[in-house]
């Protein structure tokens, strides 16, 4: 892209401006959202995701066509699912969040919608223990064969170091 | 009767395990590769013998004592990785960084680039057989690296960048070391151009091998050089603008057909927007501090963020979520090598074993940030 | 014969010449591996060796050394004899070529007849020995690294032979000594260009050399068919490597230099001149090229080297029967005639600037109606 094809660009799209928009495209699910940090962070029950994920992309006014980063959050209380979105076409972003149980990790994979979710679901999933259905090929990526455990949920501690924040917290004055 | 040949002489596809110490493997990678002859009908990608934990040691450990597990990721630019990290925690605590620490950390983002796009070029002669683009890469890098030693102290893992702003100013005489590097850069440029960019043997290698459609490159979430060469300008310092970047003139270099040639091309070519940047760069340069009032103990409040910047390799985000404590509570890595490599499988089919380490060569993975 | 006024046997000259040659190629292989680091060492902007001995000269005794005292391992599952065997039936050729080298007038071990058909026919041999070494080393990369090598011997041989034909047709000979004899008013080289160019390829390509190393890869197969031998055993293939390298360079000084014929200075120091020439050219493509993909090397041998050396053939017959000014027009109609269809070649190549074309963001954009601010 030379300096003359800049103009091209379209211009950056605040969250409050593609909210109405997710909005519409998201009609008839169970959502919620709520700009943030310059992102608008849209909430979706793990049922529904990855229908939210398809809709979200093949959106003539929205098409997230670009998975950012798929991560796992461990809140305690529960998992979470987090896809970053972004469209390369409209330029602009958002985040969407899955809530999945922490007793029952399932959540259907989104490889179809966008294949760059294939390593990110399976680091995902032996990080967290989240199952990804319909994911193809859901085995170790990261860690040796036969490790026990899920590093990156909190219950997880490393050498005796407390892995708990309020414990840390203490640790540290 | 070629029939009867085929059943007579049947052939095998043969298993071949490249790596993890295979010496085009980029350090501990290994794949194995299912192949006819030399046709490679099938692949299977191994990571993570350099598995750290990075992201749960991060979960340990204050902001200020993660900053060095970032130069352990992408250690071939230590400098944008730690960027990116301290921007995030600069957006959610929004601590605003002064003018003179904006600009030296440019002009250190855009040096590691260059000295990261040189390392490739040696590299990626290197896998194409070529021994003297090694030694010519080289040679040029260890220029710049002299400029990080005389900043940072370090070479390869500088702790340069703090949470609103730098360590300590730069030497007294940064702008005129680096003004009198560039044109030797350029030098080093063109002559790595003339030996290697335009030899027959060269282009007979790169030119179609697994080209990469534009589409593809987006669905498979490919960043950096390797989707540019795809045709699709997407660089993030000027399609999602952070830090400074807007204040600068400097063009984006796009392939046509997403080649091995165009992946290599790309990333030569950046290395001359690059010395435009930190010419401007230098020359706006103001004086004044370079650290801002961030608090000495760093909390910041509770709160998530996702921040990505453009590093050589490509896409570099970070995740961060803050539970208002003085450590993240979770901090994933977007490594760009990560979802690049995750291409490779399809990027390999059909190619020769020949152009399996040239197409390696051409993502430019480093292994510490593939597998964290 | 008689030698300083003492009769000697013929066989017992032979075994003299036979100990001559293998102790001369020993040692110019030891110096090569030093000349070769060096050269490529400057070409790089650094020294080479340095440290041992004045700027490294000792540098080749050193590994030599270290060489024999490594440990030798052979894997347990190799072939034993086989994986034992192959380095010496890879070495022996390289010998063999030297007996048949006039290093000066008469200094040569056997003056064969049919020399420049035996100097292009016991280098063949080799592969037979890195094939061996590829399938006794029981590894895949090994395998095929030697499967690499025998596609590759194929598809060299034939233009090599065809290109040296042309110097038979004008020496009226295939004994190498009559061959130098017949360049005392000028050398081959100069009724001979495309030959000569021809001879280098191939021989590089059957050398295991870059551009053509493809056998050998680093990078890809790691060392092929080298990849499970240590110490003196990989040492041997080593020297059989720059052995080879000097034979190439030594046949090509005497079949289109002139070998030792030469004004003023001593017959074997023009003979030693010539032959350095060319491998410091070797040398110097090694530090330049890269590697050329196992599929392309034998679409270059079969679709172009092979139709220039038939043309080079037919050039040569044209000097033959109608001299030099019949002969001066065609090779310069020839070889512009031959750039300017390379040039053509190359231009119908797609464009191969990349950068700065139109993106396809930019195209996509548009397509989805992008609001241009």
């Amino acid at each position: 892209m030379t300096d003359s094809d800049r103009v091209l660009l379209p211009r950056m799209r605040t969250p409050e401006e593609i909210q109405p928009l997710v909005a519409g495209c998201l009609r008839g699910l169970e959502f919620e959202a709520k700009p943030a940090f310059g992102e608008l962070v849209v909430t979706i029950p793990a049922a529904s995701a990855v229908e939210a994920c398809r809709r979200l992309k093949s959106d003539p006014d929205l098409r997230f066509d670009y998975l950012r980063c798929l991560s796992g959050v461990d809140l305690g209380e529960g998992l979470e699912v987090v896809y970053h979105l972004f469209s390369v076409s409209k330029r602009h972003k958002m985040a969407l969040k899955a809530a999945v149980a922490k007793d029952d990790p399932r959540l259907a994979s989104v490889v179809g919608v966008w294949k760059g979710a294939d390593w990110h679901e399976r680091e995902a999933a032996e990080m967290f223990g989240i199952d990804f259905e319909g994911h193809p090929h859901l085995k170790t990526l990261l860690l040796i064969d036969g490790f026990e455990g899920h590093p990156l949920l909190k219950s997880f501690t490393i050498g005796g170091i407390p892995s708990d924040e309020e414990e840390a917290n203490v640790k540290n004055g | 009767m070629s029939r009867t040949v085929e059943t007579e002489f049947p052939t095998v596809d043969m298993m071949l395990n490249m790596g993890p110490q295979h010496p085009s493997t980029h350090g501990v990678f290994r794949i194995v590769v299912t192949v006819d002859g030399e046709r490679i009908v099938d692949c299977e990608p191994y990571i993570g013998y350099l598995h750290r934990g990075v992201e749960k040691l991060c979960e340990n450990y204050g902001y200020r004592q993660v900053i060095p597990l970032f130069d352990r990721l992408d250690y071939l630019s230590a400098f944008n990785s730690e960027h990116t990290l301290v921007m995030a925690v600069e957006k959610l605590m929004g601590i605003q960084v002064p003018e003179r620490a904006e600009y030296v950390r440019v002009a250190l983002n855009e040096l590691n680039r260059i000295a990261s796009h040189f390392l490739f070029y040696g590299t990626f002669g290197m896998e194409a057989g070529a021994l003297t683009p090694f030694l010519y890469g080289f040679i040029a890098r260890e220029r710049i690296q002299q400029i990080f030693e005389a900043v940072g102290g370090g070479r390869l893992t500088h702790n340069f960048m703090r949470v609103g702003g730098i360590k300590y100013d730069v030497p007294a005489d940064f702008k005129e070391r680096v003004l009198e590097l560039l044109p030797y850069l350029e030098q080093g440029l063109s002559d790595c151009v003339n030996l290697l960019s335009e030899n027959e043997i060269f282009l007979a290698r790169t030119r179609g091998i697994s080209p990469m459609s534009a589409e593809d490159a987006i669905d498979f979430g490919l960043s950096g050089p390797v989707l540019r060469a795809s045709g699709v300008a997407v660089d993030l310092r000027r399609y999602d603008p952070y830090s400074i970047y807007d204040r600068f003139e400097f063009e984006i270099p796009v392939g046509a057909n997403g080649d091995t040639y165009d992946r290599y091309v790309i990333r030569v070519e950046e290395v001359n927007q690059s010395l435009r940047i930190i010419r401007q760069a230098l020359e706006q340069m103001p004086d004044g501090p370079t650290i801002g009032n961030a608090p000495r103990v760093i909390r910041p409040p509770a709160g998530e963020v996702y921040v990505r910047t453009e590093c050589p390799r490509g896409d570099f985000g970070v995740y961060l979520v803050s539970k208002g404590g003085p450590m993240p509570y979770r901090l994933k890595i977007r490594a760009p090598s990560f979802c690049n490599l995750m291409a490779l499988r399809q990027m390999l089919q059909g190619t020769y074993v020949a152009d399996s380490v040239m197409i390696l060569g051409s993502l430019d993975i480093v292994l510490g940030e593939v597998d964290r | 014969m008689d030698i300083a006024g003492v009769y000697l046997d013929p066989v017992v000259i032979s075994i003299i010449g036979v100990i001559l040659i293998l102790s001369f190629v020993l040692l110019t292989v030891l110096f090569l591996t030093y000349l070769e680091r060096k050269v490529m060492g400057h070409i790089q902007m650094r020294l080479g060796p340095m440290r041992v001995g004045f700027h490294g000269a000792l540098q080749a005794p050193a590994d030599a050394i270290k060489l024999l005292v490594k440990e030798d391992l052979i894997p347990a599952t190799a072939d034993n004899w086989v994986f034992r065997f192959a380095p010496y039936v890879v070495f022996a050729p390289v010998l063999l070529v030297f007996m048949a080298v006039p290093f000066a007038r008469d200094w040569v071990v056997a003056n064969l007849d049919l020399g420049l058909f035996y100097i292009v026919a016991v280098p063949g041999l080799a592969i037979v020995g890195l094939f061996m070494a590829g399938w006794a080393s029981n590894n895949k990369y090994a395998l095929l690294g030697a499967v690499r090598c025998v596609a590759q011997m194929v598809s060299y041989e034939l233009p090599l032979v065809i290109a040296i034909l042309g110097v038979a047709m004008l020496a009226e000979s295939l004994s190498l000594s009559e061959i130098v004899k017949k360049q005392d008013v000028f050398p081959f080289i100069l009724v001979q260009p495309i030959a000569f160019v021809i001879y280098i390829v191939a021989s590089l390509a059957e050398l295991n050399r870059t551009p053509f190393d493809i056998p050998v890869a680093e990078s890809e197969v790691i060392g092929g068919p080298h990849i499970e031998y240590s110490g003196m055993r990989w040492g041997t293939f080593y020297l059989a490597e720059y052995g080879n390298a000097f034979a190439i360079a030594a046949i090509c000084a005497t079949v289109f230099l002139g070998g030792w014929q030469g004004p003023g200075l001593h017959p074997f120091v023009w003979f030693m001149i010539k032959t350095y020439i060319i491998v410091f050219l070797i040398f110097w493509l090694r530090a330049t090229l890269p590697r050329l993909r196992v599929d392309q090397l034998m679409g270059f041998a079969w679709k172009a080297l092979l139709p220039l050396s038939f043309l080079n053939l037919l050039l040569t017959a044209m000097f033959v029967l109608y001299g030099w000014l019949v002969f001066a027009i065609a090779i310069v109609v020839s070889i512009a005639a031959i750039v300017l269809g390379y040039a053509i070649w190359r231009s119908r190549q797609t464009s191969r600037q990349a950068s700065f074309v139109r993106p396809a963001t930019v195209l996509l954009i548009e397509a989805a109606g992008g609001d241009g601010q």
